[in-house]
């Protein structure tokens, strides 16, 4: 029966013994190491008997502040394999000189810098964005969850299909070997017709429609679940800036998966979209996916820019400069996004015309961008500014972000981005951009939210090593890009004749080793907090005597967030409140009304990533068999009719008599 | 009890929302309005294949033109007939989302095709290549 190649090949498509990258050695070692870690998870998890804890409390829960937590937790995960791209590709441009061809050949490392780019885009940043929106949003608001909690589940699952999709390319197969854009012709079948490009088109498609609804979801949160007396000019700047990120992903991400299934079109059945004859025309491609593309990074930016807002207005100890100024700021950043996306490739030929007008929109963007950054000085100034490490990151941000910001309108004049397109420079910018920018706000909000999350706060001494760490080696591994890039070096390359320019990837190398460090401290930051947790103890749930809503629950927040719906007269809701005397009801409590938990979005994800192995390896009956069952799923939830549940008068009683009980400990000692 | 519940706060779960977004606004359409959006989908949906078929405008062009103006107007009537969109249901957001979506899509078209077309102007037309032979 298995000497018959057509049948082996209908059931496992392309799927061979060769498709595993057994001939590559440091594939291999990755695999084993992988592999046995997993096993110990596995194993523990199986050992301490926690799965069906982990499948009732954590898979199927709808609970924004539980999703909230494993985006947070696949963000950190996926980061640790962006980065060991990150120094693999940094250690291979040190060594890869004077006839050197370093350790790692063609083949591997485009993948390398391909897989870098697409994990740290759209499964590090974007599921920590996601993550933290996701958690505070609410919370911010006083809503008691987002408007559809079934979806977020079924959206966080479809991220993580996303990611599992990528992960096991690099085990089964190989990833796209494009850049992280995949563009076309190099994207076409003509010239990758292994799986990689597929696998980065069907992880995408799976991990977009997660965005897409978890950006729908948001919205519609932030619009209609606003606790009452909280007018749109009256919600906190990151809730704002969560809205205008969500209106962009609504409006861009149907523009990705649109050229990504024109592209997969391309490449499954025979289309002409992005060919180069036939009438096809890859630099529409390139047209379509930077419509996408340049909003995304304004979607990862702008919730960075409410972080910082809150954390600077909470620790210099006053109101918000300029809060009406600010949210014009971020509305404007969303419309302009859309206005710029041309920059991207002023060389492709279009003329004066065309590149002069989205030269100067760009330019136009640090505009609003300059008034944020005035806003946050003039928040600080006569503040009295309490240093705690969210404050350090936000402090660093401003310092790197100007930076970034300046090389970003050199970049936008059409002459002076024709001599650095594509080169060390521009890779330098935008690092310095969404690494000053995203990450350090993100690892601001990160430090800022913890204690509301969990109920203790993250160790200072290993935050402060991780924080200089990662500063210093920020600067250490990308100034010296910026070098390279104005002495012409192009990104991407892996083998180098000039020694003269070895030194400086020496030094990014360096820096490279530093963020290491730094991230190495931060999980050691984690563990240590979690050990050092008693001490680290916050039972007031207002550990930086903050100002917004999140603060006025108790931290951990229970189920329902808020006993009462807090009714907001002011701005900063939660310091009005305390400055007005406010006191927590203590009777009266009523049953709640409460979403239940539901495991269809793990299937219906599940399936979804089934579907798409399928359609990478040419698996048909995978393919259609998971779509059949996909389908079925969908339609057999339709008929579940057990959705919700009162959470009983007495338990909200216990729950909040509990919150009584510590706040009284908590002022005694 | 829960319409107490109700009172207190915005809705928990989504199957509620949905419930409310009925009651809230955006009345339901009586027998004859979908009477008067199908028939108009109707007719709006076969005038262009009958444009097509007949070749009744002679240009291929202003056929292709007429078509798209047809599905333009088609969607309105589906908007309003259908949808049961007005510039008053949701508190006005319904309109606000319109309007950003209109914004958005003519940017995205307008954009690619000023800049597709600027791009044949100034480069050698990509699909001319197959001549070059």
């Amino acid at each position: 029966m298995f000497d018959n190649p057509a049948l082996i090949k209908a059931i496992f498509g392309r799927l061979t013994i060769e498709s595993l990258p057994l001939h590559e050695p440091i594939v291999v070692g990755t695999f084993a190491v992988v592999a046995l870690g997993g096993v110990a998870l596995l194993g523990a998890v199986t050992y301490f008997r926690l799965w069906s804890y982990l499948w009732r409390e954590w898979f199927t829960t709808v609970d924004h502040k539980r999703i909230g937590i494993m985006y947070m937790i696949l963000g950190i995960v996926m980061l640790l394999r962006g980065f060991a791209d990150a120094v693999m590709m940094r250690l291979q441009q040190a060594i890869a000189f004077n006839g050197s061809e370093g350790y790692l050949n063609a083949h591997h490392y485009d993948q390398i810098f391909t897989a870098h780019g697409v994990i740290m885009i759209f499964f590090v940043a974007m599921p920590l964005v996601t993550g933290l929106m996701n958690y505070v949003v609410p919370l911010q608001i006083g809503a008691r969850d987002v408007s559809f909690p079934f979806l977020n589940n079924f959206s966080f699952w479809m991220t993580v299909g996303g990611a599992v999709l990528v992960m096991m390319s690099l085990f089964i197969g190989e990833f796209a070997r494009t850049g992280w854009l995949a563009y076309p012709p190099l994207s076409n079948l003509g010239y990758s017709p292994d799986v990689g490009v597929d696998y980065y088109i069907w992880a995408l498609q799976v991990a977009g429609v997660g965005t897409t609804l978890s950006g729908i979801n948001l919205i519609c949160t932030i619009v209609k679940l606003r606790a009452p007396g909280m007018t749109m000019m009256k919600m906190p700047v990151f809730t704002w800036t969560s809205l205008c990120t969500n209106i962009l992903i609504v409006a861009s991400f149907p523009v990705l998966t649109v050229v990504l299934a024109l592209l997969a079109l391309d490449r499954y059945v025979g289309t002409n979209f992005f060919t180069n004859d036939f009438g096809g025309n890859p630099m529409m491609y390139v047209n379509l996916i930077w419509i996408w593309g340049h909003p995304e990074v304004y979607i990862l930016v702008l919730p960075a820019f409410g972080i910082f807002s809150e954390v600077t207005s909470t620790f210099s100890g006053k109101r918000l400069f300029g809060y009406t100024s600010m949210v014009y700021a971020t509305v404007v950043i969303t419309i302009l996004s859309y206005l710029v996306w041309l920059h991207h490739f002023f060389t492709m030929g279009s003329g004066a015309s065309v590149n002069s007008f989205f030269g100067i929109t760009t330019m136009i963007i640090s505009i609003p961008t300059g008034a944020k950054m005035f806003n946050w000085l003039f928040t600080m100034y006569r503040g009295r500014i309490r240093y705690e490490l969210p404050m350090m990151w936000t402090i660093a941000f401003m310092l790197t972000f100007v930076i970034g910001g300046m090389t970003g309108v050199l970049l936008a004049v059409p002459p002076a981005d024709f001599v650095l397109h594509n080169s060390l420079f521009l890779v330098a910018h935008f690092h310095n951009v969404i690494i000053g920018g995203v990450l350090f706000g993100l690892f601001a909000g990160i430090g800022y939210w913890f204690p509301k999350a969990f109920g203790f706060r993250l160790d200072p001494f290993w935050g402060k090593l991780s924080f200089w760490f990662w500063v210093s080696g920020f600067y250490l591994a990308f100034m010296p890009l910026y070098v390279l890039g104005l002495m012409g070096v192009t990104r991407r390359l892996r083998v180098f004749d000039d020694p003269s320019l070895q030194i400086w990837f020496v030094i990014a190398g360096i820096g490279a080793f530093l963020i290491l460090l730094g991230i190495m401290s931060m999980l050691v930051q984690f563990a240590v907090s979690i050990l050092r947790r008693e001490e680290l103890r916050d039972v007031t749930g207002d550990p930086w005597n903050a100002r917004t809503l999140e603060w006025a629950t108790s931290s951990p927040p229970p189920d329902y967030n808020f006993a009462f719906t807090p009714v907001v007269y002011d701005n900063d809701a939660w310091w009005d409140m305390k400055r007005r005397g406010y006191s927590r009801p203590l009777t009266g409590f009523k049953p709640i009304h409460m979403p239940s938990n539901t495991g269809t979005g793990v299937i219906l994800a599940g399936l979804s990533t089934a579907m798409a192995f399928g359609l990478i390896w040419y698996i048909w009956w995978l393919a259609a068999l998971s779509f059949v069952a996909l389908l079925a799923v969908a339609i057999g939830h339709t008929f579940n009719y057990h959705r919700d549940y009162d959470i009983p008068a007495d338990d909200v009683v216990r729950v909040e008599d509990a919150r009584t009980r510590l706040l009284a400990a908590g002022a005694r000692s | 009890m829960k319409i107490d519940s109700h009172a207190l706060q915005p809705e928990a779960g989504g199957h509620d929302a949905h419930d409310s977004a009925v009651h809230d606004s955006a009345a339901h359409g009586s027998l004859s309005s979908y009477l008067i959006g199908f028939g108009l989908s109707v007719v709006l949906t076969a005038i262009p294949f009958w444009l097509v078929m007949s070749g009744a405008l002679g240009s291929k062009q202003l056929t292709a033109l007429v078509v798209m103006l047809f599905a333009a107007v088609q969607i309105v009537v589906h908007m309003i007939y259908f949808l049961h969109m007005n510039t008053r249901s949701e508190n006005g957001w319904t309109m606000m989302a319109l309007i950003f979506t209109i914004i958005m899509v003519v940017i995205a078209l307008t954009g690619s095709l000023w800049v597709m077309h600027n791009l044949t102007v100034n480069m050698m037309p990509v699909h001319d290549m197959s001549g070059m032979r």
